[in-house]
C-alpha cells in the first residue's frame, strides 16, 4: 500500500467518522435522560446499566411521543397526496405530447426557486376560516405543495422507463388504458413510486417553518420542539432530536439504491 | 371522451393544488407585504428596515450563505471523486455520506446542541485532551465568534449531503471516454479534474448551487436551536414577527425579502453556470 492510498483511506475515514459521531453522541444524549445530560465530564461510552428507568423516561416525555403522532399523521397524508397528485401528472408527461407540457414542467420547476415553506405565513388566515388551522391535515397539504414537485418529474421518467410496446400490448389483448395501466405499467414502476412516497414522507416529517406557523395546539414534533427550545429541558429536546433522526437514518438505507437515480432525475 | 383531454385531465388535480397552496399563497404574501391600513404602501417595509434585528439578521444570512455554500460545494465535489476511487466498500461508504440528506436543520441543531452545550461532548474531550480546564462557553451572546462557527460547522455537517448526492448522479452520468482519451494523451489526474469532468459536471454543479443556496436563504431552525435569539437570520426575524408579534405585515415583509434573494441568486446561477446549447 502507498503513501496515497493510506491518506486517501484515512480520508475516507474521517469523513466517514464526522458524518456518524454526531449521531451517536445524541443517542447518547437521547437514551441517558436526565442523568446523563447532567453529568460533568460527559460519558462517551453507553451506560453499561441501563436501566428500565431510564428508558421509561425517555418514552414517557409526552409532548415528544403526542407531537410524533401527528407528525406520522401528517407525513402519511403528505404522501398520499403527493402519491396520488403527481403520479397521475408524471403520467402525463411520460407518455403524451400536449400543448402545454412545456410550459407544465416550467412551472414545476418554477418551485424550485422559491422558499417554498415560508409560503404558509399568509395560509394561516384561510386555515383558521376553512377550520384547517392547527390540524395535521392542513400542515400536510403544505407539505405536499413541497414533494409534489419532486413527485411529478420523478414518476414521470419513472414511467419513460417503462417501454410504451407492453401498455400497447395489454391493450391489443382487450384491456382498457385504465386497466393496462393498472395491471401492466404500475407494478413495473412500483418500487420507484415507493421511493418518491418515502421521500414525501420525509419531507413532511423534517419541515419545520410551515409546520410552526400552521399549529398551536396540535403541534408536530418539529414545531413541537421549536416551540420549547428556549424553556424544556436539554434532557427532552435531545430525546426529541434523536426521535427526529431515527426515521431520517432508515429511510436512506431504505432508498440508498434508487437515491442518486432519483437525484439524477429530479434535478437535471 | 376524447383522448385529447387525457393528459389535461391527469395534470389538471396537480396544477389546481399548486395554484391554490403556491400562487395563491405567492401573491399574498406579497400582497400582505405591501399593504397597510387598508391601503398600499411601504409601511411594512419600513417598519421591517427600522427593526433593531434586522441589520444583523442581513449580514448574518449572507454572511453564512457565502462561507457555507462554496465550502459545501469544494467539501461535496472531493467526496464525489474520492468515491470514483473507491474499490471495496463504495455502497456502505456512500450510504453513510447520505444519511444527513434525510436528517431535518431542527434535529442537526440539537445534534450540535449536544456536542457544543457547555457540559457537552466537546467540552469533554478538549478538558480530557488538556486543552481547557473547565467547562467552556461557545454559544452564547459574548461568543458571537464560536457561535457563527458552530453553525458553520452543523450546516456543513447537515447539508453537504445534498450537493454530494447531487454531484454523484451527475458524475454517473458522464461518459468514461474522455477521461480515458485525455488518460492517454498524458494529462495529470489534476488536469483531468479541472479540464474534463469539472465543465462535464456544470450542469449538476449548477443544480446543487441553486437548490443549496436557497435552501440555505430558508434556514432558521438551526440557528434558533444552537443559538436561540443571539444570531438572528432572516426567516427567524420573519417567524418571530409572524408567531411572537402577530405581526404579518412585516413577516410577510421578510418573506418577500427572502423570496427576492433565492429567486436573485437563482438567476446569476443560471447566468454565470450556462451551458451553452451546442454542449449539451
Amino acid at each position: 500500500m502507498t503513501l496515497r492510498r493510506a491518506v486517501f483511506i484515512t480520508g475516507i475515514v474521517v469523513l466517514c467518522t464526522w458524518t456518524l459521531v454526531p449521531i451517536y453522541l445524541i443517542a447518547l444524549a437521547a437514551v441517558g435522560g436526565r442523568t446523563v445530560v447532567n453529568s460533568w465530564p460527559k460519558p462517551f461510552l453507553p451506560p453499561t446499566d441501563v436501566s428500565f428507568a431510564t428508558i421509561r423516561e425517555f418514552f414517557n416525555i409526552s409532548g415528544v411521543w403526542t407531537s410524533a403522532f401527528y407528525s406520522v399523521e401528517a407525513a402519511v397524508l403528505c404522501m398520499a397526496f403527493s402519491i396520488l397528485l403527481g403520479v397521475p401528472a408524471g403520467y402525463a408527461l411520460a407518455r403524451f405530447v400536449f400543448p402545454g407540457a412545456t410550459t407544465y414542467r416550467l412551472l414545476i420547476l418554477l418551485t424550485r426557486a422559491f422558499p417554498v415553506a415560508i409560503l404558509a405565513l399568509p395560509l394561516t388566515v384561510g386555515f383558521i376560516r376553512l377550520g384547517l388551522y392547527d390540524t395535521p391535515f392542513g400542515v400536510s397539504l403544505m407539505h405536499t405543495t413541497l414533494a409534489l414537485p419532486f413527485a411529478v418529474l420523478v414518476s414521470a421518467s419513472l414511467f419513460q422507463a417503462i417501454p410504451r410496446e407492453l401498455e400497447e400490448a395489454a391493450w391489443v389483448f382487450g384491456c382498457s388504458p385504465l386497466r393496462a395501466f393498472l395491471r401492466v405499467v404500475l407494478p413495473l414502476a412500483l418500487p420507484g413510486i415507493a421511493a418518491v412516497a418515502i421521500f414525501a414522507f420525509v419531507i413532511s416529517w423534517n419541515e419545520v417553518f410551515a409546520a410552526s406557523v400552521l399549529t398551536v395546539r396540535h403541534k408536530t414534533l418539529t414545531a413541537y420542539l421549536l416551540s420549547v427550545l428556549s424553556e424544556s429541558p436539554l434532557h427532552v429536546q435531545f430525546a426529541g432530536g434523536f426521535v427526529l433522526i431515527i426515521p431520517a437514518v432508515l429511510f436512506i438505507f431504505f432508498v440508498r439504491k434508487r437515491l442518486f437515480s432519483m437525484w439524477g432525475i429530479a434535478t437535471r | 371522451m376524447n383522448a385529447r383531454y387525457i393528459p389535461y385531465l391527469l395534470i389538471a388535480p396537480s396544477l389546481g393544488f399548486l395554484t391554490l397552496l403556491f400562487f395563491v399563497p405567492l401573491v399574498q404574501t406579497i400582497a400582505l407585504a405591501f399593504q397597510a391600513n387598508g391601503g398600499w404602501s411601504t409601511e411594512n417595509f419600513a417598519r421591517m428596515t427600522g427593526d433593531i434585528n434586522f441589520t444583523d439578521a442581513v449580514v448574518d444570512t449572507f454572511e453564512i450563505v457565502v462561507i457555507v455554500v462554496p465550502l459545501q460545494l469544494l467539501l461535496a465535489l472531493a467526496m464525489a471523486m474520492m468515491l470514483q476511487h473507491l474499490r471495496g466498500g463504495r455502497d456502505i461508504v456512500l450510504w453513510i455520506w447520505s444519511i444527513p440528506l434525510g436528517i431535518s436543520d431542527l434535529a442537526a441543531g440539537l445534534v450540535w446542541l449536544a456536542i457544543l452545550t457547555d457540559k457537552g461532548y466537546l467540552n469533554t474531550l478538549l478538558v480530557d485532551l488538556g486543552v481547557l480546564n473547565g467547562p467552556q462557553s461557545w454559544l452564547s451572546y459574548e461568543t458571537p465568534l464560536s457561535l457563527f462557527a458552530a453553525i458553520v460547522v452543523a450546516e456543513l455537517w447537515r447539508a453537504t449531503a445534498i450537493v454530494l448526492v447531487i454531484l454523484v448522479a451527475g458524475v454517473q452520468l458522464l461518459p468514461k471516454e474522455y477521461g480515458e482519451a485525455a488518460e492517454v494523451f498524458g494529462a495529470t489526474p489534476w488536469q483531468r479534474f479541472s479540464r474534463i469532468t469539472l465543465p462535464l459536471l456544470k450542469p449538476s454543479i449548477q443544480t446543487a448551487l441553486i437548490l443549496r443556496t436557497v435552501l440555505a436563504f430558508e434556514m432558521f431552525a438551526i440557528v434558533l436551536s444552537i443559538g436561540g435569539r443571539n444570531f438572528p437570520v432572516l426567516v427567524s426575524e420573519a417567524f418571530n414577527w409572524q408567531y411572537s408579534q402577530q405581526d404579518y405585515g412585516v413577516a410577510a415583509a421578510y418573506a418577500v425579502i427572502v423570496m427576492g434573494v433565492s429567486l436573485t441568486a437563482t438567476l446569476v446561477y443560471l447566468r454565470i453556470l450556462r451551458t451553452p446549447a451546442a454542449q449539451r
